[in-house]
């Protein structure tokens, strides 16, 4: 008796709560309905968030989910055609991209807004006030493991301390990312690490010892400016200008932050920019996209560079009609 | 130093031990809500517990990720319990005990120790993929019910076991069939401790990510779930995600979000406890 009254009472349980949702606001300007799909990269997440939040403001019948399966993660669902929209802090592999093919998937690339990764160190650290990108892929190659161990050993003016090293976890876009543009070849590098795929942790940890150097994205930096201290980086190549460069908002926006500024994208599947709802939203990531990345602690792209990737997005759909 | 007085100094440093061990648990876990307590009591109120997730971290809510757990919680009940308290039964009172039995008992306690991203990657394959079920709430509660039916399983089996034999017998002695001995003796001197497991195995239900991200579960949901099929997401993984966000007032969000989820817990366990403490006074032999 009693086991059937506790199975009523989960039942009713569950009636209750499904009654709770489905409230309609009536105020939608345009009759656009549907479901828009996102998932991916957790460094793309807040802006896919916050565009989607503010989207919802003016089509609010149009139900838009993100996820953050992380960029690879994402790929493999964008690649059975689970998701709409993929967000991705790198290009798409081409072990990825034969995933699609084989599954007759076509797909446009556009790129949304700049992330800068910045190099930092213990503020106690007196010593590094710039580095440059060979020391950088000295200190990270595979090869360093058990070798670099000490400040000296790239610069032999630097003390002859420990370094500790600390960066993002193997199976984030941000690591692919460092390793491709210091290393020269993605996803390889020292193991001997701190890995963290929270940034967070990794901020904590450098703020705590003296003798650390890690990498993560610049908006952590800025939240936490009186507890790290920001290195410059010189890529030694003039062209992308002289010397060390700090980024910052500007260094990235103009690409003398190199090579450490790095664009984020979303990947929309073909067969879902044929819809309505999604033509709309992708437009309206394009056009709102700059001023909420900002908000959120990316950097904007400028505006011809938002016109352009929205030619780009038009022209797609518009051999998809045809 | 004689023999006796040996003993009680051991006897002693071991209670101190005890002592010491038990103090330290509980005082990790009094920092631990002490110091979510002060970083987000002051951040919870009605707005924040029915607004939906935003990048302002002072509008964002929780109300999707409640919403969400709610129906985990309910829909993984529904599964796991029935299922689970069923197989211990049979486990105990009818399966022969054979090497089979042994082999199944073996396998049921390993079950108990697979990481949980494990069964994520079945319940995606299973429940997402070939049955089709997607990301949706009934996907996520059935891969946790997967997650946490040996906890159940065993649980039932030892209470089962606790029993004293002398009151089967004595049931089987006035005719009872076995199915009346198990319904009206077996089950309800045994409940406190099937209803125990049962609570042990749902709140470490409550509390998982890994598996649910796997299968699907998102971070960004604008409505609130409003039936099985629905997609969803739970607290965990919109604390995860305030979490591991660079602005301090995500953090904020974060601790004020472990602080509901601990009281959701806190709660489904009180429920829990009051029933128990109920039933068992009515048993009396």
């Amino acid at each position: 008796m009693k086991l059937i009254k506790i199975a009523t009472l989960s039942i009713g349980l569950a009636v209750m709560l499904s009654n709770c949702g489905g409230s309609k606001d009536p105020k939608s300007t345009e009759k656009l309905s549907g479901e828009i799909k996102i998932d991916g990269s957790s460094t793309v997440y807040p802006i896919s968030e916050a565009v989607a939040e503010e989207f919802k403001a003016t089509y609010p019948d149009v139900k838009v989910t993100v996820g953050l399966s992380g960029t690879g993660g994402g790929f493999k669902k964008f690649g059975r055609g689970e998701i709409d929209i993929n967000d991705a802090s790198r290009s798409i592999k081409s072990s990825e991209d034969s995933i699609c093919v084989a599954s007759k998937i076509s797909h446009i690339e556009l790129k949304v807004a700049f992330d800068g990764l910045a190099v930092v160190v213990n503020p106690q650290n007196t010593w590094v006030k710039d580095i440059t990108v060979a020391e950088l892929k000295k200190i990270w190659e595979p090869e360093a493991q058990g070798k670099i161990k000490f400040w000296n050993q790239i610069r032999p003016e630097w003390p002859k301390e420990e370094i500790h090293l600390f960066g993002a976890g193997v199976e984030s876009g941000t690591y692919d990312y460092f390793t491709e543009a210091i290393v020269g070849k993605s996803h390889s590098s020292r193991g001997d690490y701190t890995a963290s795929e929270d940034d967070n942790v990794l901020v904590q940890g450098i703020s705590t010892d003296k003798l650390a150097l890690g990498f993560f994205g610049l908006a952590y930096f800025s939240e936490n400016k009186d507890k790290l201290k920001l290195v410059g980086i010189d890529d030694q190549k003039d062209e992308n200008g002289k010397g060390a460069i700090l980024p910052s908002i500007e260094t990235v926006k103009n690409k003398t932050y190199s090579p450490l500024g790095r664009p984020l994208f979303i990947y929309v599947n073909s067969t879902a920019a044929g819809r309505k709802e999604v033509q709309t939203f992708v437009d309206f990531y394009l056009t709102n996209g700059g001023k909420l990345a900002g908000e959120v602690g990316y950097i904007p792209m400028t505006d011809e560079e938002y016109k352009s990737e929205k030619a780009k997005f038009d022209a797609f759909v518009k051999t998809l009609t045809k | 130093m004689n023999n006796a007085v040996k003993n009680r100094i051991k006897d002693n440093a071991f209670k101190y031990f005890g002592i010491a061990c038990t103090s330290f648990g509980l005082l990790m876990l009094a920092i631990f809500i002490g110091n979510i307590l002060i970083e987000g009591l002051a951040r919870i109120d009605w707005d924040f517990i029915t607004n939906f997730p935003s990048r302002n971290p002072d509008k964002a809510g929780i109300l999707p990720a409640l919403v969400g757990t709610l129906w985990i919680m309910g829909l993984t009940a529904i599964i796991a319990i029935p299922l689970g308290v069923s197989a211990g039964i049979y486990l105990e009172e009818y399966g022969r005990k054979n090497r089979l039995a042994k082999i199944l008992e073996i396998n049921i306690s390993n079950l108990a120790g697979v990481p949980s991203i494990i069964y994520g990657l079945l319940g995606l394959e299973i429940f997402g993929r070939i049955m089709g079920m997607g990301g949706s709430l009934l996907a996520g509660a059935s891969t946790l019910s997967l997650l946490i039916l040996p906890v159940i399983i065993v649980s039932t089996r030892e209470a089962l076991k606790a029993v004293p034999k002398s009151i089967k017998e004595a049931s089987f002695a006035m005719g009872a069939s076995k199915w009346q001995t198990i319904w009206h003796q077996l089950l309800p001197a045994s409940f406190g401790g099937v209803i125990t497991g049962i609570i042990l195995a749902l709140s470490r239900a409550i509390g998982e990510t890994a598996p649910l991200i796997v299968i699907g579960a998102l971070a960004y949901v604008p409505f609130v779930p409003a039936s099985p099929t629905d997609e969803f997401s739970v607290l965990p993984i919109q604390i995860f995600n305030w979490i591991s966000r660079p602005q301090k007032g995500f953090a904020i969000n974060a601790a004020s979000a472990i602080i509901i989820l601990l009281l959701v817990t806190f709660v489904l366990n009180g429920i829990a406890m009051y029933l128990r403490n109920r039933w068992q006074r009515k048993v009396r032999w």
